[in-house]
């Protein structure tokens, strides 16, 4: 049982220090965030990558860095109702 | 072995990356000098602005084998000299100091932080300085950021902290900067986005508006730890931060930019806010609102608390920002600010980062393009601009305001000094020898918007002619010399015709000598000033020794004559054409004194050198004797043994020519050499032993097809040999590298060469082409470039040259940009339409009008071959069409005429990709292609992103399909078609019935053509997703590629389907054969994987000097020319891999990134040796090298040899 004490611990040290270690009840909404949210920072610590972009889309280095770190804020939309709420949407519906 | 590939390759830079991401300015060198460190890719770069000239010098160039993402500096106090702090992708953080007396960067500190490459929450993406130099943050884009503690022990050395952390989940930074707090505990500025809020929420509310923080961390010195001081939310918009001075300087807080605003925020102050004024103009959209992309603060000197900014939107235009302080009863300023001012500056070029020097001089790093470097006129103090202060603004970002409006003008404060040129981004590449030389030339597409341009590089050095005279014979050699020892500069020039010479005086005039004391019915062999005051004439049948007027002859034996002479100021040695050798040495009084007995040679002498006396010593101890029988002998001219042989040296052809004489090495000393010219055009370059009269090491070069001719001349102070062939070369100690180079002279072939010195020109060179007389020189030894380029019109996307002539098309295309139709006719509503064309500003520094969703597209004809290479046509593309892909393509339905393809997308949107229609345009080649004629274009459902000729027909790639066409005549028809990649088709390539198909996101597939039954069949596809961007097929087997990531690769299809899918009647196999894993029945091998840090977009198989054999050239977006080198053999493989595997421990990369886990980013390097690393060898010191060397069981030099070789055989 000590064991899986320690496993546990570890687990959740790893969550703690590297943001998107997953868990056995990661859900697709955590996921895709968490993907967008990597290949964004990569592509802004990657220059050439950045220029790439910018150059496709005819605007400044600088302003396509600032566009795709706002874009992680929240790149897949707002998180899905957790279990037995509702969106208030819905319930008018 | 399984694991190790059968093929290897060296990879090479040959043009370094020109962009820059980061520039600084400080005093590295400890000197009261301020000098500018740039970040261009890997490469750490410092240049020094020299202020006189109004030029930029590169120093020292480190590659650091990392991603620098992020570069500080800083000075401890009471210190003169700035340290360098480098963020990369090492997962460390590493101090760097610039060492002058070696002109080395050296690490005084690395510490280990975090996992390397560059990821989310591994700080690295942001770094910033205490301005006292007391402290340093470096955070990631989320969450993480530490601080460390900078400091000097009682050895004022630099100390450095364990770090600190100032970590919260959940928050993105956008900005960061140190705070000007004086000596108060060190801060530092944080602009954060939280999103913890809004990934709780699923009803979205909170994650509606994003809400931005200017956040305060706080370094408490005496408590050593960090606090999180104070926040505060401001526009949501903001991305940018400035520092504002503190302490005695100002007020101290940030300017905080956003979307048409700059706000004033400090803890303690109140906010000021002012907008950014937008352009007034009849082409400008006045609803569009500017931000601030980047800027730089500048303190004047002298006077406390004067400063300004310089704010850049993206338009380019320059803002200057200054604040005023609230003044006390007496009048001074106090410590809080009353209003913030705004006003137009200047517009020049989108820079990633502005150096403002001390010298008034401003450094403009651009984002794309040449690097600029202006001069300060006036700092826009007393002009008209209309100023806007904060006064009539609202602080809060979500009031109502008037927008407030400029116009835009032509430099006025500044002045543009020196462009430095940049490739960067560099769209597409074609290497073709378009000007008959004997080496190809390199032809790119660079640049955006209006400040795209097509350049042609070539190898060699820039000459700068000085005279070009026609003579009144074709003389055959040409000779410099002074009158006596002590004179400074040449007097005459010697001119040698077939049987007569001619004596020029060198003055303000170049006139006839008739009393010169030489023989003027003969030609000569040879002119050399000898001893203090005298003068020798070598002719075939004599010498003729002039001293002060008087004439001395010595007769050559009867029935014999001088073939080659030699001198020095000391010694004269002549070959009879009987084979035998005759030496003469000065005497003490002056006269010349024949050696008594003659050296007989086995063959006829072709030629002779004797090199300079060596300071301090009395003569040349060796004579070089070249013969036809194709040998080199060393002769002593030791008084005690004189003529002797002392070694001899079989060639491959007879030598044409010889010279001894020393040259730096790359140990820092000076090296004897013994250059020699052979016949069959291949120079070589031995090392002469001075005591043992030895050769060793030898290198060669093939330099033309003409016999080689060498003179000595100087360069810089430096002596180099001049090789004549069929074009000039120029062998010389490269001044950054230390390695000996040979570089063609972009100059006309010339016949004989002599070095030349006057007072005008100090360091030339003469030589003589036909019948003219040319006196030139060489200025720069750094560049071994030659750029020529041409301005096109809009971002260029694809390079295509026309099949047989020397003539390229470029498609070009900006997005949000107003088309040329529109802009006219925005200008003709113009009220005021008389005068409207003169209110139209340069595209080039004013860029064009912006209009979202237009695109501006154009086809531009370009004539590279022309003194100065032109656009001789421009096609514009109508209908918000813009220009994605283009080919020339031969049909055979109409007896091969070639036409122009261009593919073309309408209403396209980039992310997410959208578009209405796709076209194919057709247009016919008329007077040899400088014209093109439009004649028809095919509408089809996507724009097709890629085009190749294929077997007498146009193979398209439209989205996933495959597609082939044949030309009718009122649109082209379908043939054939296959749904063969995933996703969409960007690169295709083509061998015989075989078809290489890149998909933009999974790599690469393999189709076949069946000409039976009209099919086209994938068969072989990838194991991984490479993002593919260019393609070349390497062999009908194999294909290289390079893709988004920055890697290169080569892949091979296995032998066994490669075969089966041209077998006749494979189709039916082909067609019902299992898919294996959702893919094609088999799978691409990889042969050899590179990340080059670079992103390739173009890849090419060529050769690329005379005789070399065929290499991989690749460009990158960053202006990166790289070549991939075949090795030959196993031998050389091993030799490599173990010098790169020493040279990975013994040179380990600055920035502390381990070498071999950077080559192999995203997937294992494998079959590609770093030549770039290798040729750090050369840098090492002298011990390290022999270490190497001999765990290597080779010679120092051995080493140095082959990794030269390896370069000089097949790129530059």
């Amino acid at each position: 049982m000590a064991d899986k004490l320690r496993a546990q611990q570890e687990l959740e040290r790893l969550q703690s220090k590297y943001i998107g270690t997953g868990h056995p009840d990661t859900t697709s909404w955590e996921w895709k965030t968490n993907i967008h949210r990597d290949t964004s920072s990569s592509i802004i610590g990657h220059p050439p990558l950045l220029a790439y972009a910018a150059l496709a889309q005819n605007e400044p280095i600088a302003k396509i860095r600032a566009e795709t770190i706002r874009k992680m804020f929240q790149p897949v939309g707002p998180p899905p109702p957790r279990e037995g709420e509702e969106l208030p949407v819905l319930r008018t519906e | 072995m399984a694991t190790t590939s059968n093929m290897f390759l060296y990879s090479l830079t040959i043009q370094p990356p020109t962009t820059i991401s980061q520039a600084l300015l400080g005093q590295f060198s400890g000197t009261k000098e301020q000098q500018i460190i740039t970040a261009s890719g890997s490469r750490l770069t410092l240049l020094q602005p020299d202020p006189r000239q109004g030029k930029v010098n590169t120093i020292l160039s480190h590659n650091v084998f990392g991603i620098i993402r992020s570069i500080a500096a800083f000075r401890l106090a009471g210190s003169h000299k700035d340290y360098i702090i480098l963020a990369t992708d090492s997962g460390r953080i590493a101090i760097v100091e610039y060492l002058p007396k070696s002109n080395k960067f050296s690490r005084i500190h690395l510490e280990t932080f975090g996992k390397s490459g560059v990821r989310r929450v591994i700080p690295g993406q942001y770094l910033a300085a205490d301005p006292k130099g007391r402290a340093c943050l470096i955070a990631a884009l989320e969450k993480n950021k530490l601080v460390y503690v900078l400091n000097r022990n009682a050895q004022a050395e630099l100390t450095i902290s364990s770090p600190l952390e100032a970590h919260k989940p959940g928050v993105l930074v956008l900005s960061l900067v140190a705070l000007d707090v004086g000596y108060s505990n060190p801060v530092f500025a944080a602009l954060e986005i939280d999103y913890t809020e809004a990934d709780q929420d699923p009803t979205g509310e909170a994650g509606r508006e994003i809400e931005a923080q200017l956040v305060y961390y706080e370094l408490d010195l005496g408590l050593n730890h960090v606090v999180r001081k104070w926040s505060d939310p401001v526009d949501p918009t903001s991305s940018l931060l400035f520092q504002v001075p503190g302490g005695n300087d100002g007020p101290s807080g940030v300017l905080v930019c956003g979307e048409e605003n700059v706000t004033y925020r400090h803890s303690n102050q109140e906010a000021f806010r002012v907008p950014i004024p937008r352009r007034r103009g009849a082409t400008e959209d006045p609803q569009r609102k500017r931000v601030i992309v980047s800027g730089v603060m500048h303190k004047l000197k002298g006077s406390a608390g004067a400063f300004f900014f310089l704010l850049q939107t993206d338009d380019g235009d320059l803002f200057k920002v200054t604040l005023e302080m609230v003044e006390d009863a007496a009048g001074n300023p106090t410590g809080e600010v009353k209003r913030l001012k705004i006003k137009y500056f200047d517009t020049i070029p989108i820079s990633t980062s502005l150096c403002i020097l001390k010298s008034g001089f401003l450094f403009a790093a651009s984002e794309f393009g040449n690097h600029h470097f202006y001069q300060f006129e006036k700092l826009g103090d007393d002009d008209d601009e209309l100023e806007f202060t904060s006064d009539e603004f609202p602080t809060d970002p979500r009031a109502a305001y008037k927008p407030v409006y400029f116009k835009p003008r032509p430099l006025e404060n500044l002045v543009l000094v020196e462009s430095i040129d940049s490739m960067n981004p560099q769209v597409d590449c074609k290497i073709a020898n378009l000007t008959g030389e004997d080496a190809p030339q390199i032809y790119s597409v660079c640049g955006n918007r209006a400040r795209s341009t097509f350049r042609m590089l070539k190898h060699g050095l820039e000459v700068s002619e000085i005279v070009a005279s026609e003579l009144p014979g074709t003389p055959h050699a040409v000779w410099t010399t002074k009158l006596t020892k002590h004179d400074e500069y040449d007097a005459y020039i010697v001119l040698s015709f077939t049987n007569a010479t001619l004596v020029l005086s060198i003055g303000e005039t170049v006139e006839e000598v008739s009393d010169s004391g030489f023989l003027t019915t003969v030609p000569t062999l040879a002119v050399q000033q000898l001893g203090e005051d005298g003068i020798i004439q070598i002719h075939p049948k004599g010498i003729r020794h002039i001293v002060q007027g008087r004439v001395n002859e010595w007769g050559a034996p009867q029935h014999r004559s001088i073939v080659a002479a030699a001198a020095n100021e000391n010694q004269v040695v002549i070959a009879l054409s009987s084979g035998e050798i005759v030496y003469f040495e000065m005497d003490v009084d002056g006269s010349l004194a024949e050696y008594d007995e003659k050296k007989e040679m086995s063959g006829t002498v072709t030629s002779l050198s004797l090199g300079r006396v060596p300071e301090g010593l009395r003569r040349s101890s060796f004579l070089a004797v070249g013969c036809d029988d194709c040998t080199v002998r060393i002769l002593s001219l030791d008084p005690e043994s004189t003529l002797e042989m002392k070694s001899i040296q079989a060639l491959t052809a007879a030598p044409s020519s010889l010279s001894i004489m020393s040259m730096e090495d790359s140990f820092g000393g000076q090296t004897l050499y013994l250059h020699i010219g052979l016949h069959s055009g291949v120079y070589l370059r031995t090392v002469l032993d001075e005591v043992t009269g030895e050769l060793t090491d030898t290198r060669q070069k093939f330099l033309g097809p003409k016999p080689t001719r060498l003179f000595q001349v100087s360069v810089q102070n430096q002596s180099c040999v001049l090789a004549l062939n069929s074009r000039p070369w120029l062998g010389y100690t490269d001044p950054l590298t230390k390695g000996f180079v040979m570089t063609p002279l972009s100059y006309a072939d010339l016949d004989y060469g002599w070095n030349f010195s006057s007072e005008q020109c100090l360091e030339g060179m003469v030589g003589i082409h036909a019948n003219f007389l040319r006196i030139f020189t060489v200025e720069k030894l750094g560049d071994k470039m030659i750029q020529k380029s041409v301005a096109l019109t809009y971002t260029p996307k694809r390079l295509v040259k026309h099949p047989e002539q020397p003539y390229f098309y470029a498609i070009e295309s900006d997005n949000n940009t107003l088309p040329p139709e529109l802009r006219a006719q925005l200008l003709a509503q113009q009220p005021n339409g008389t005068n409207g064309d003169a209110n139209v500003l340069p595209p080039e520094e004013f860029g064009y009008p912006k209009a979202k969703g237009r695109w501006a597209s154009c086809i531009e004809i370009i004539d590279p071959n022309n003194e100065e290479p032109k656009v001789l046509q421009r096609i514009d593309l109508e209908g918000n069409e813009a220009a994605v892909s283009a080919a020339v393509v031969p049909f055979a339905s109409q007896d091969n005429e070639s036409f122009l393809i261009v593919g073309t997308g309408k209403d396209m949107v980039l992310n997410p990709r959208q578009f209405t229609e796709g076209y194919i345009h057709v247009y016919r080649f008329h007077e040899d292609g400088k014209d093109l004629e439009f004649i028809h274009k095919t509408k089809i459902e996507e724009p097709p992103m890629a085009l190749i000729p294929f077997q007498g027909r146009l193979l398209a790639g439209i989205g996933k399909t495959l597609r082939i066409y044949d030309l009718g005549l009122k649109q082209l028809l379908r043939k054939s078609q296959a749904e063969v990649a995933p996703q969409l088709i960007v690169s295709l390539q083509t061998q015989g019935n075989r078809i290489v198909v890149g998909d933009v996101q999974q790599g690469v597939t393999y189709v076949v053509y069946k000409a039976e039954s009209n099919k086209l069949l994938p068969f072989v596809d990838d194991t991984i997703n490479r993002w593919t961007t260019c393609l070349t097929m390497v062999d009908y087997e194999s294909v290289a590629g390079g893709d988004k990531f920055g890697n290169v690769w080569i892949l091979r299809a296995p032998e066994r389907p490669s075969q089966e899918s041209d077998e006749p009647g494979s189709e039916i196999q082909l067609v019902h054969a299992r898919s294996y894993l959702h893919g094609a029945p088999n799978r691409l091998n990889c042969m050899a994987h590179f990340y080059t840090q670079d992103l390739p977009t173009s890849i090419v198989k060529t050769n690329l000097v005379v005789g070399g054999q065929d290499v991989l050239v690749w460009s990158g977006i960053q202006g990166t020319v790289g070549v991939l080198v075949p090795f030959v053999n196993r031998e050389d493989v091993d030799f490599f891999q173990s010098l790169e595997s020493h040279l990975r421990a013994e040179d380990a990369p600055l920035a502390g990134r381990d070498h071999l886990i950077y080559r192999g980013y995203y997937v294992p390097v494998k079959g590609v040796i770093d030549g770039d690393l290798c040729e750090r060898f050369s840098l090492l010191p002298n011990d390290k090298k022999q270490m190497i060397a001999g765990e290597l069981d080779r010679s120092v030099r051995e080493i140095e040899r082959k990794i030269s070789d390896i370069r000089t055989r097949s790129a530059f």
